[in-house]
Order: structure tokens, then sequence, then C-alpha cells
């Protein structure tokens, strides 16, 4: 078992399902003998050929289109867009075809397709290289959004996508991608779509979360630890749908809740996570649910002021558990 | 003397008679849907009217037993070809349980049939370009002799997906037919405020594919060129787009009110120049069909329509518990 980072993990799993099924195959801008302007397709077209790892002409709604039919016809298409600031040429394609075609056609067609896309801010992206674009999708029967935090979640999660019968965003966080790295076994494995993972165990106050925002929570966990105070982390993993189970048991179990996201505020996944607990654990909560998120501006700024003050980072969620914890 | 031009086209005598049995039976199909939409007993109707010679001649010039369709709304003729009956097409009208393109799910005109290689499709217009596309691509890959045959308004040719998808199938020389059904009216702006060139066709240059506008009354010029198109196809040199021009006999949709937009004159005139019609009188002219033959025609079309309305009718709507199926996989 090798220590490898999140992004050796995306293309390992890409890698690993190529190989075990003639049927996968990757198409994007820039993912051929590049190998990704992040290098996440690195080394798969001189494996795979071009073929199977498909320069496209630039143009988002045709990666995502011609996707879907290919994965109508029956292959496991894996389309990646460079950013998923700019995924929304595609969006007409994702959610009034992909999102609806199992259901419109009352199950005589399906569409297995996976379109992945590098998202999240504090790597000076600016206004459309930063943005959390989740929530958009997420009130859309018929996708399924994964977000990992981890390796060994991106490609246990990743695996799980590709060989999942129907369409599935799997958003990457472009930060992570070489700042995380851990353990991850080189054998086959795949981690349940719409299951969420508890990443610490605790009992004064609880964190559901995703993405790079775990690892903000974990920093911010090990120094209220240091105080006794004790902090149960809850990673989301799926945005959607939402593993309402496990949401209700992890806010049930300290009765004080903070919520990160690092999309705006208003109308995100934590928005949802809220109106979750408030309709089920009411009687759980000693406080009310905090939320801790990006500001309601239209995207992340450039300048590096500003950008910070935009992002969600370790002394925030501090702040934000000593405020909850004191209530 | 008329010139018999179905010979030259490669077609005999009984397949351009199956052809007109279809262009007569999508017609008389979408009359019925009129009159029970009229008399309120279905919400919606979208016509072929006058576009059955576009889509039952390009159907008989693909493989009906391999090929993927992928049509747009008015596209009664090239389902029929492909293997839809017009009880399926009744039960979609009516909304009914045992609509196979949709369990009653989608208005009609949403076709879709897995078994008869129908794409499913949806509303927003022309993003079934793109998926027929992907196709071209998937088969190619697995190394299959599949062309795809996407079809749309000329409208729709403005749509981002008609040129993303067409430049991708040029670029990688997929075997896809794009087929432009130009009825001169989307809902009620006319071609010239659609189009700055002269014919959609012309825009075929921009994805390095061959384009060609030909008589879209004519089923035997569109099944030349679909034929012409299918070949290149399957030779590995790419896609083609096709432009056939008509007219819409009807209003849009049955919610559409025509008049208020064109002449009655101008329908007038068109209804003239009716394929059903005038390829009647071409088979007739040909010895191929008679008076008591079309006479016949006419009843057992009439015989299969009853019967599909009636069926449909009676049909039960999906239950209410149904509501929540199918919008994941379920084992």
């Amino acid at each position: 078992m090798a220590v490898i980072s999140y992004i050796d993990a995306v293309i390992m799993a890409m890698r690993e399902e190529m190989e075990r099924d003639s049927r996968v195959f990757v198409l994007g801008e820039d993912v051929g003998i590049k190998g990704g302007v992040f290098k996440a397709t690195s080394g798969l077209y001189e494996q795979f050929g071009e073929q199977r790892v498909i320069d496209t002409p630039l143009a988002e709604s045709a990666i995502a289109g011609v996707g879907i039919g290919a994965a109508m016809y029956g292959m496991r298409p894996i389309a990646e867009m460079q950013f998923a600031d700019f995924i929304m040429p595609a969006i007409n394609q994702i959610i009034s075809e992909a999102a609806k075609i199992r259901y419109r056609s009352n199950n005589d067609w399906h569409c297995p397709i996976v379109i992945r896309a590098p998202y999240g801010g504090g790597v000076h992206g600016a206004l459309y290289h930063s943005q959390s674009v989740e929530a958009i999708f997420a009130n859309q029967p018929g996708l399924k959004i994964v977000m990992p935090s981890t390796p060994y979640d991106v490609k246990g999660l990743l695996k799980a996508a590709i060989r999942d019968d129907d369409p599935v965003l799997f958003f990457e966080h472009k930060r992570a991608y070489r700042l995380i790295k851990e353990e991850v076994p080189d054998d086959d494995y795949v981690l349940p779509i719409g299951k969420a993972d508890v990443k610490r165990e605790g009992e004064d106050v609880t964190v559901i979360t995703y993405g790079l925002c775990v690892h903000f929570a974990l920093q911010a966990a090990e120094r209220l630890a240091s105080d006794g105070v004790s902090v149960h982390i809850l990673d989301l993993r799926t945005v959607y749908p939402l593993d309402q189970e496990a949401i209700m048991e992890a806010a049930s179990k300290t009765g004080k809740v903070l919520l990160i996201t690092e999309d705006n505020k208003e109308g995100s996944i934590i928005s949802e996570v809220s109106a979750i607990i408030a309709e089920n654990c009411l009687f759980d909560l000693d406080a009310p649910i905090m939320r801790l998120a990006g500001p309601d501006v239209p995207a992340m700024p450039y300048s590096p002021s500003l950008e910070k003050s935009f992002m969600v980072n370790p002394e925030k969620v501090e702040k934000a558990l000593r405020d909850l914890v004191a209530y | 003397m008329v010139e018999n031009r179905h010979l030259q086209a490669g077609l005999s005598d009984e397949q351009v008679l199956e052809m007109y049995r279809i262009m007569l039976l999508a017609r008389r199909v979408d009359e019925r849907m009129w009159l029970l939409n009229r008399s309120g007993k279905i919400p919606f109707v979208v016509s072929c009217q006058g576009q059955e010679a576009a889509q039952v001649g390009a159907a008989f010039a693909l493989n009906r037993e391999n090929d993927y369709v992928l049509p747009y709304y008015r596209d009664l003729g090239v389902v029929l070809a492909f293997g839809m009956t017009a009880r399926d097409l009744m039960l979609s009208s009516f909304a009914k349980a045992e609509d196979p393109n949709s369990g009653g799910r989608q208005m009609p005109g949403h076709f879709g049939q897995k078994k008869n290689r129908i794409v499913t499709g949806s509303s927003p217009v022309t993003t079934q370009v793109p998926h027929a596309v992907g196709i071209a691509l998937a088969a190619k890959m697995e190394g299959k002799d599949i062309v795809s045959f996407v079809t749309f308004g000329e409208g729709s040719s403005n749509q981002g997906d008609f040129h993303e998808g067409a430049n991708f199938a040029g670029v990688h020389k997929l075997p896809v037919i794009l087929m432009c059904e130009n009825n001169q009216y989307a809902i009620s702006v006319p071609i010239e405020k659609q189009l700055a060139c002269g014919k959609v066709s012309d825009r075929a240059i921009g994805y390095g594919m061959p384009g060609v506008t030909v008589d879209g009354n004519d089923p035997i010029e569109v099944y030349r060129v679909v034929k012409e198109a299918a070949e290149r196809g399957r030779r590995g040199e790419g896609p083609s787009l096709i432009e056939t021009v008509s007219y819409r006999l009807t209003p849009h949709s049955s919610d559409d009110d025509d008049s208020q937009y064109r002449s009655p004159d101008e329908v007038s005139e068109a209804k003239k120049i009716d394929p059903i019609i005038t390829f009647g009188a071409y088979l007739k002219a040909m010895g191929i069909m008679d008076d008591q033959m079309e006479k016949k025609l006419n009843e057992e079309i009439m015989e299969v329509v009853n019967e599909a309305t009636d069926y449909a009718e009676n049909a039960p709507f999906a239950n209410e518990d149904t509501l929540s199926k199918y919008v994941y996989a379920e084992r």
C-alpha cells in the first residue's frame, strides 16, 4: 500500500477501470497527449491510445452530449470538464438529458456517464477557476453528485461512479489534488455512493461538511482537542442525494452542529442539510444550527486579500466551533 | 410520360408502395390525433403533416435492423418505418401506462423505443445531435457497422448543440447523418428570420462535411441522398448534412393558431404539392397503384388507426404509485 496524492487516486481509479472494462473511455479537452491541464489523465493516452482517451473540440455541451449518446449506446464514458466553472454550457445536456433519460423513457434507456470536474478555490483561480457548482445540480433527481475529500475515498468512489448505471457528477477539489496524500490500497475496491463517512469520532460538537473543508475541520478539531473539546466530523462524500440517516445520527449525537461549505451560503448543500436536521432532530439540538460558508457574492476574486476573505480555512472553522461550544 | 425514378434510385415497386403505405399511415394517425384533441380526448398534438415524404424516404435509406435514429418531435414517419406501431403512438397520445416511449410520462412526439433503436428524446431542441454523434463514436469504437441518423428543424439548426455536434462528428469522421427537416417555420418565425445564409445545408462546409438541399416532398430524392450519406458514413468518410425542404401543413401544435402569422392562401398553395397526393399520383402513373388499391389501402389503414385508438383509449393510465419509479436504477 503506497502513499499517493488525491490526483494520483483519480488516475489510478480510471486506469484500473479502463483495464477492467473495455467500454470505459475518457473524453475532454487536453486529456490526451497532455494528460489533462492538472495531469488527472496522465499516462492514460500512452496506455490506452487515442481511441479511448479522446481529445475533443473545445465545446462543453458536446463533451457532455457525445458522452451521453455513447452511454445510451452502452459505453461507460468519463467526460472531463476542464474546470467546474466551465460546465455551464453543458447544463442543458446534464439536467435536461442525462438526469431524465431513465425516468422519461420509463426505464427503457439509461445513461451511465461520469462527468468529472475540478472545483474549488484557494488556488488564485479568480472568479472562473474557483467555483463550487454542486448546488446547481443538487435538486435534480436522476443525478448523483460525489465530492470526495481523501485519496482513499477518491479511488473507491470514482470506481463506483464508473460502474454506476446512472449519471454521476464527480467533483474533485483542485487544491486537494497535490495537497492531500494518504495510503491507498493497490487492489480493487469500491465505496458506496450515497453514504457519508465519519472522519473523526467526537462527543461535544458535530461538523458536517465535504471536500477540502473536511481537512479544515480535522485541523480545527485537533486544536480544540488540546482544550478538551471533542469534535465529531461527518464527511458527506455524496452531496446528492444526501445520506439523511447519517446526517440525523451525527447531528443528534452531540446536539450542536456546524455545517461547512466553501460554496456561497444561500441555497447551498448545507442549506438542505440544515433543513433535514431541522425537520428530524429539533428536540435533539442544544444550540441553533450554525453554518459557515462562502459569502453571497458571485464568485471568488483574484486578489489574495479578497480570496482569503472568501475562503473557509481552519481558523474560521475553529472560531465557529468555539462559539458553538460556548453557546 | 412520367419518368421512372424509383428504379433508378434502387427502389423496387414493392418498396415504394410500402413507403407510400407508411406515409399514409403517419398522416392518418396524425389526423386522428387532431380529431381526438379537438374533441377533448387528448391534451396535445404536434404534427408530421407535410413531412412524411422526407421522413419515410430517409428511413428507407437506412438499415432498419441496425442503424440508430434520433428523431425530433414531428418524425411519425421515421418511427413508424423503424418499427413503432400505430397502437404505440396512440398509447403515447392518450398518455397510457403501456406507451413504449415513456409509459405516458412524456408528451406525444417525444419518441423512444430501445428495441427499435429509436433513442429517447426531450423537449429542449437539438440536444439529440450530440447524442447521435456519441452513438456513432461508440459504434465506431466497437467496430460496428452502424450509422446514426438525427433530425431537427431549421430553427433548431441555430442551437449550439447542432454546431457542437456537427463539428465533433466532422473532426472525428463519424458516421452520422444530420437531416434538417426545413418546414419553413419555427412556430411563427419564418426562415428568413432564422438564417443569415441561404440554406441550412450551407452550414455543412464549416464542419468539413457535404451539405445538400433536396425537395422534402419527394421521398425518392430524399432516399437517394440519405442512401449516399449512409454509404459515405459506412466507408468511414464521416458525416453529412441533408436539408429537406417541405411545408408545415398544420399549426405548430394543437395549441398554436397559425392564422396569426401566415395566410390561408400560402397554406392552400402548399397543400397542392402535399407529398401524400403527389407521391400517390406518381405510383399511379407508374402503374404500381390504381384507384381500387388506393381505396383498399386507405380502408386497411383506417382499420389500423381505429383499432389503435380504441385500444389506447381503453388502456389504463399508470398507477399513481409508479410516480417515483425509475429515477435511478432499481435492483
